[in-house]
């Protein structure tokens, strides 16, 4: 019984300790950056907000992209659960907020708001409700080494349909190019044509539509076209050899070493492909063509209509007040700018991109700011059940192992069986 | 999760039985039980009996992990994994690993073990040798393998490039993914079961050899009647880990092909995770990990009672 009682008064002693400290608040925040660089000016950002809110700590925590993806449902409903979590919005969002694991922070930004772009809060908005701040956007598009389109007598900005580019695979075939290199075994990446052709075909209102299951939903025909324009370019054989085992990783570094003509890719890669290249320089930016995603005969999007992430920041349930008092600081004009300067982000705050000092990114925020129809990642917005299929078969069809039909009717069958 | 289910609720169930039908001989005997029995039973019941229980109702609903399930759809999940394409190719690669491993990684292991249970100068060393790959982690393995296929970069490439020949992308093909990671499953495993027939080698009965020698049976003969007879509980016991390890291959199957190209190289627990925990599918999952829990206590079951009574 001593022993019991002293066990208690220890006990009682631990609970005073931990209530003393909680007069601290800390603000949990959940990442998945990898490149050390950006990191670096969020650690900064986060210690100079510390600085001028005693009282505050403001703890940077990391997962791995997929581990996280896989933890995030666990983490949410557990009691230690972090205070602001990184998302890419779309499906998974409204899977979130429908669960009630996330706090409405729509009264605590009033005000604020205003000097987003609203497309961007949009995403991040259900019912007139705020869920969350975006922070970056980004856009799908052919990056292109000139030299080798160059060797090839192929000019980048003639490449302005399908048809066009079909005919441009061609040529860099017959110079003995490799045209395309793409990292299939990840499958995302190939999921990019897909979709973008879906984008080109049907525009803002196929999609919608296949969302309210009419037209077929996505075993209608834009989707089924979707996948024969993308067989068109599969059956010339345009990509690397042995593409469906590289990463995406790989296959990044493979284009900044100079050995394709071009890579589908997200707007960052015009940066990361220095880093993950072999002798870690890359192609420099004199070297780096872009074109955007090539327009299809007869589509009903229009050619400014955009595929790209729209990423940003959550504030889970139940969090302390400061968490959102952050997320504010750290979605400002001053740190967007900061961030836009080193080229890490195409930014959502207006005004901020002034920052932007590099005539790529300056390209790419001028797309977006043209852009009516911002398409989200498929895998994103489809939610992780019916995403992954996309990623599924776009593979197939790339791997020849699947008819366009029946990918599209895969589709479909996952968003009945999920939805 | 499914190494948990693999092989203990069998072995947990043929070690209970006994307790229950002991009957009621309640002297020291009872103190022991009331002290010893309940760490086990609770960890057991807690880690194993729950979970499996817990996956079985979760099977059961639409689910993606938010909450608490609601949308039941009884029986619904099993009807879409036994839809599932590559559902029956990861039963296929996993029947492919079992038939590889009983068909070329136990006799090889064997051949070995029999080359090396000797004593002679260097045979310590090659044992570590060729043991040496199942000490290494399996991420570690899978990870070096898929450097070692690569067709720019890779061992394999230069091989092909020594002969005048265009490399293969070995991973990247829905022909050659499985053949590649059943490469790699061998190249890893064989050195185990090399070492469990050295072990039972070395603690055969030498009188019974020496006795054929003295009847005067040959090498080829004492090997086929005596040695290999009584080797039979190890072989017995090597392919039961076999069979049950490619169950579970998952750690070496996802470094190297993730289960692609196409799913082609998916076992039955990286289709687990690919389609049911990368999914949020928490209801497709579990109907996945229910089946394969139905085949490998099916499996363990009928193995202990019909292979392995007599031990």
């Amino acid at each position: 019984m001593r022993l019991l009682g002293k066990l208690g008064l220890a006990a009682a002693a631990c609970l005073l300790g931990i209530s003393v400290a909680a007069a601290d608040t800390t603000v949990k925040w959940l990442h998945i950056e990898v490149n050390p660089a950006q990191v670096k000016i969020w650690e900064e950002v986060a210690r100079a907000y510390e600085a001028s809110h005693p009282g505050v700590k403001v703890e940077m925590q990391f997962l791995e992209n997929e581990a996280y993806k896989a933890k995030l449902p666990t983490i949410l409903q557990s009691r230690d659960r972090p205070n602001i979590i990184y998302s890419w919005a779309g499906g998974v969002l409204k899977t979130q907020i429908e669960a009630g694991v996330l706090d409405d922070i729509t009264d605590q930004v009033k005000g604020y708001s205003d000097s987003l772009t609203p497309a961007a809060l949009a995403a991040f908005t259900r019912n007139g409700r705020v869920y969350g701040l975006p922070t970056a956007l980004s856009q799908v598009g052919f990056l292109c080494n000139k030299e080798l389109m160059a060797k090839a007598k192929v000019d980048p900005a003639g490449i302005k349909t399908w048809d066009d580019l079909l005919a441009a695979v061609k040529t860099l075939k017959a110079a003995g190019v490799t045209p395309i290199v793409v990292g299939g075994a990840d499958k995302w990446p190939l999921h990019f044509y897909w979709t973008h052709l879906a984008v080109r075909i049907g525009g803002k209102a196929a999609f919608d539509a296949a969302l309210r299951g009419e037209n077929g939903g996505f075993a209608g025909e834009t989707f089924q076209k979707s996948g024969e324009l993308f067989k068109q370019l599969v059956d010339l054989q345009p990509f690397q050899n042995g593409f469906l085992g590289f990463k995406n990783p790989q296959a990044v570094g493979y284009f900044g070493d100079g050995k394709a003509a071009m890579t589908l890719a997200i707007s960052t890669v015009y940066h990361l492909q220095r880093a993950l290249a072999a002798d870690k320089v890359g192609l420099s930016e004199d070297k780096i063509c872009w074109f955007d995603f090539p327009v299809v005969a007869g589509g009903k999007g229009a050619p400014t209509d955009t595929l790209g992430g729209i990423t940003g920041w959550l504030i889970t349930k139940d969090s302390p007040k400061e968490a959102v008092d952050f997320l504010k600081y750290f979605v400002s004009k001053d740190v967007q700018t900061r961030l836009a300067a080193s080229n890490f982000i195409i930014p959502v705050v207006q005004g901020a991109d002034a920052g932007l000092n590099n005539a790529f990114m300056k390209l790419i925020a001028a797309n977006l700011a043209k852009s009516n129809y911002h398409q989200n990642f498929y895998d994103q917005s489809l939610g992780p059940s019916v995403g992954r299929v996309v990623n599924d078969v776009t593979a197939e069809i790339a791997g020849g192992s699947m008819s366009p039909q029946d990918a599209a009717k895969a589709i479909q069958a996952a968003w009945k069986q999920g939805n | 999760m499914s190494r948990r289910i693999a092989g203990s609720p069998a072995m947990g169930v043929a070690s209970l039985l006994p307790l229950a039908v002991r009957g009621p001989r309640w002297d020291g005997r009872f103190t022991v039980l009331i002290l010893f029995l309940p760490p086990a039973l609770v960890l057991f019941t807690l880690f194993v009996v729950l979970p499996v229980g817990e996956a079985a109702w979760y099977s059961a609903f639409n689910w993606n992990g938010f909450g608490r399930p609601t949308n039941w759809i009884g029986f619904d999940n099993y009807l879409f994994v036994l839809e599932t394409r590559a559902f029956w190719l990861a039963l296929r690669n996993n029947g492919l690993i079992i038939a590889v491993s009983l068909a070329i990684q136990l006799p090889l292991a064997l051949t070995l073990a029999l080359m090396l249970a000797e004593r002679f100068r260097g045979a310590m060393a090659l044992r570590m040798l060729f043991f040496m790959p199942y000490i290494l982690a399996e991420i570690a393995t899978g990870l070096i393998f898929s450097f070692v296929y690569d067709g720019d970069y890779g061992l394999v490439a230069s091989v092909w490039r020594a002969f005048g020949a265009e490399p293969p992308h070995l991973l990247a093909s829905t022909d050659t993914s499985m053949l590649a990671v059943l490469i790699v499953v061998v190249w890893k495993y064989f050195g185990f079961h090399m070492m469990l027939f050295i072990a039972a080698l070395q603690s055969l009965d030498k009188t019974l050899i020496e006795a054929a020698r003295i009847d005067g049976a040959t090498r080829s003969q004492t090997l086929r009647h005596v040695v290999i007879p009584l080797l039979y509980p190890t072989i017995r016991l090597s392919v039961f880990f076999a069979i049950v390890g490619s169950l579970q291959l998952f750690d070496l199957v996802m470094p190297l092909t993730r289960g692609g190209p196409a799913d082609s190289s998916n076992t039955m627990v990286s289709f687990l995770y690919n389609n049911g925990i990368s999914r949020m599918r928490v209801g497709y999952g579990s109907a996945i990990g229910v089946i394969l829990f139905v085949i490998c206590v099916t499996f363990a079951i009928t193995y202990k009672r019909w292979f392995m009574r007599d031990e």
